[in-house]
């Protein structure tokens, strides 16, 4: 007997088991005389249910998760290899209500594609972007790109399209396609998820970039903290360059590219484009005043289109598909899907894609199941450690650049970060200003040194001392950073501490009424 | 679980000169020599500076910029606990907390026996399975105190 099993090889799933169970998969599969064929995928995003396992059957796939090594016995007396009734078997898995309430486009394959093979990349729908728009043309591939109304996944939500433009109109000897996959903001992993679960999809997305403004070569910039993600990608531009898809006059178009994996060294302002710029030139990762644009004057002083990983990876689709599907979802001005990513403090954490207009509060209650540990829900920090804490009272806002904004909150790339109700805010103030000292570039006082002034004081606030005081110094602080600072390290940094202290006041005077009612 | 090389100057000019030529090669470089060495020690810098043509304050620069670069070899086995958001709303911070008291040890300390070395980390991406960290690079989730404990038991 033969049988094909798919089995993630996502770090999310590996950190839950997933090789242990692939091991015992094999071993057992042998006992048995069964050729058992394990597909390592990406993970489909729904990490409660990992290690998710899956079976190839006529009808489709059957999931059954999560599934631990201890497992595996059970699961082959009880037949889930003719996906057979078995206490973890969740049946299809595109009919779990988690995924069917999702719109995938950037992530239709991931989870179902190997990672490791070009040409199944090629059997799902892979490649039809770049073909069409090698047909279209360099410039009318990159109105389409403005036309889609896609803005940068990466935080500050650029119009890509437009990007696209400057870097094409500039005259340069070479110019260059950088992909920021730095992914720094604690509550995100959509980055990570594509490269390990789908890379062919950014390496196209990339050629198409790299097309459309006339550059020879790109760079993934990476982090040190991703390992698989950076294995998975070099072992897909291995594919893709054997695949003729890398290198010289790619499938016979003329347009020649090659792209290369580099990786940061544990530096979160390394994330910020123009001091991912200087660390790839092999510098200190410290950020540049903007002008000149990078688009105009970027990586070694030569016009360079930086763009993060979901950008890129949306690139595809939308020209398979044409601007217009994507355009057409979406809420006001945030146009397409995002990946949203639910995650700490959650029943349902996984990658959510969806259009855009979605509410918090679907987000974490309906979709998310509220929090893990069962207790109430506190603060939800969308947007990585320089976005805003909200409290259930602002659970009506649309997930949209726009109104987070309008609730001095940020979108940034798409992480949520739920809390419960045993969350102390003041200790959350707090790491943000300790973040904020940690990871400073160095280059502007209010950030350098505010951030640590920001600890001190909040400590002190903690303890009881000055509160009022300390309070206002906070308060002003924050101001001095926000209007001081020249990236949004620094310039953001306030939005969790302020978000805090106004949502959350109660936090900052605890131990002042302590205090009073032991008098 | 990692051996590294004692610290050897031919070696690591054969190490760094591939990346002297390439777009950017300090980071590689840095990166390669911690892969063989564990550490770009001080005996680096005068190399890295030659090679690349930078001066040893640049040099020196560059390596104290980054969190990765350490100067030292790290213990047989490295833990790379998260202490991000995502990881503290699933109470990885009393977590970490409580080990390294247990241990006696510091951030980016090595146990006394030399088997293990713990460094703070700021998000591995696997703040779905909160809390979180690497050791020697299997990432490892859901992390309570027993399976912290059975992690760390088998390092020493
Ligand atoms: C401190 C800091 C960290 C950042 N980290 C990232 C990151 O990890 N990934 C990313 O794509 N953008 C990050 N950004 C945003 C980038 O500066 C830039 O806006 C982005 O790479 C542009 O690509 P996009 O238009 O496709 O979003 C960061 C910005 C700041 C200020
Ligand atoms: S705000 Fe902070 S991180 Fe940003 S440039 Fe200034 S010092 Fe550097
Ligand atoms: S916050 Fe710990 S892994 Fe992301």
């Amino acid at each position: 007997m033969s049988a094909r099993v798919f089995l993630p090889i996502d770090a999310g799933a590996l950190a839950l088991g997933a090789d242990d169970v692939a091991a015992a998969l094999a071993a057992h599969a042998r006992a048995r005389g069964i050729a058992l064929e394990i597909v390592r995928t990406g993970a489909r995003g729904l990490y409660w249910l990992e290690p998710l396992l899956e079976v190839a059957r006529p009808e489709g796939r059957i999931a059954y998760g999560p599934v631990s090594a201890a497992d595996v016995p059970a699961l082959f007396e009880s037949g889930f290899l003719d996906g057979a009734a078995h206490p973890l078997r969740v049946g299809r898995p595109e009919e779990i209500p988690f995924l069917t309430r999702q719109t995938r486009l950037t992530f239709a394959r991931c989870g179902i594609v190997d990672p490791a093979s070009a040409a199944d990349y090629e059997a799902l729908g892979g490649w039809r972007g770049l073909t069409r728009a090698l047909a279209l043309g360099a410039a009318a591939s990159i109105e389409e790109v403005v036309a889609s109304g896609l803005r940068g996944r990466g935080g500050a939500g650029f119009p890509t399209g437009i990007k696209w433009r400057t870097a094409a109109a500039a005259q340069a000897d070479r110019k260059y396609i950088v992909c920021n996959a730095d992914e720094g903001d604690s509550g995100t992993f959509a980055d990570r998820m594509i490269m390990e679960g789908d890379p062919f999809v950014l390496i196209e997305g990339m050629l198409i970039a790299g097309y459309a403004v006339g550059a020879s070569k790109g760079y993934i910039y990476t982090r040190s903290e991703y390992p698989h993600a950076i294995a998975a990608m070099n072992r897909a531009l291995a594919a893709a360059r054997a695949g003729g898809f890398l290198g010289a006059n790619i499938q016979g178009s003329g347009f020649s590219f090659d792209l290369e994996v580099r990786v940061g060294a544990g530096a979160y302002v390394c994330g910020e484009e123009t001091a991912l710029l200087d660390s790839l030139e092999g510098k200190r990762g410290v950020v540049r005043a903007k002008p000149p644009l990078p688009a105009i004057q970027g990586l070694f002083g030569r016009p360079t289109v930086i763009n993060n990983v979901i950008s890129l990876a949306s690139v595809p689709t939308i020209l398979a598909e044409g601007a217009k599907h994507y355009q057409g979802l979406g809420y006001g001005r945030s146009r397409g899907t995002m990946p949203i990513q639910l995650a700490g403090n959650i029943r349902y954490p996984g990658l959510f894609e969806a259009a855009f207009g979605v509410t918090l509060g679907e987000l974490v209650n309906e979709i998310g199941g509220g929090t893990a540990t069962g207790r109430p829900v506190r603060a939800v920090q969308v947007g990585g450690p320089l976005g805003a804490y909200f409290p259930p009272a602002l659970f009506d806002t649309p997930f949209d650049y726009e109104a987070f904004a309008a609730r001095d909150g940020l979108i940034g790339h798409g992480g949520v970060v739920v809390f419960d109700d045993t969350v102390d805010m003041a200790a959350q103030a707090r790491f943000a200003m300790e973040f904020c000292a940690i990871e400073s570039c160095g280059k502007c006082t209010p950030c350098r040194i505010g951030s640590t002034r920001g600890v001190e004081v909040i400590t002190r606030i903690q303890q009881g001392v000055d509160v009022e005081k300390n309070l206002a110094l906070v308060t002003d602080l924050c101001e001095t950073m926000k209007f001081g600072s020249l990236c949004a390290l620094g310039g953001f940094t306030p939005y969790p501490v302020i978000s805090a202290l106004t949502h959350f006041r109660e936090d900052f005077t605890r131990a002042t009424a302590r205090q009073a009612a032991a008098e | 679980m990692h051996e590294y090389s004692a610290w050897d100057d031919e070696r690591a000019g054969e190490i760094i000169t591939p990346w002297c030529t390439a777009e950017g090669g300090t980071l590689p470089a840095l990166h390669a020599l911690m892969a063989e060495f564990g550490a770009v020690p001080d005996a680096a810098v005068p190399l890295l500076a030659q090679q690349f043509n930078l001066s040893r304050a640049e040099i020196r620069g560059i390596i104290s910029f980054y969190h990765d670069f350490r100067r030292t070899p790290p213990g047989r086995h490295v833990l790379k606990l998260c202490r991000a958001e995502a990881c503290q709303s699933m109470h990885g911070a009393t977590l970490a907390e409580n080990l390294l008291a247990r241990l006696g040890l510091t951030w980016g300390a090595t146990t006394t026996d030399g088997a293990l070395t713990i460094e703070p980390v700021y998000c591995l991406g696997l703040c779905a399975v909160a809390p979180a960290a690497l050791l020697d690079e299997v990432p490892q989730g859901r992390l309570d105190v027993a399976r912290l404990d059975r992690l760390v038991a088998a390092t020493r």
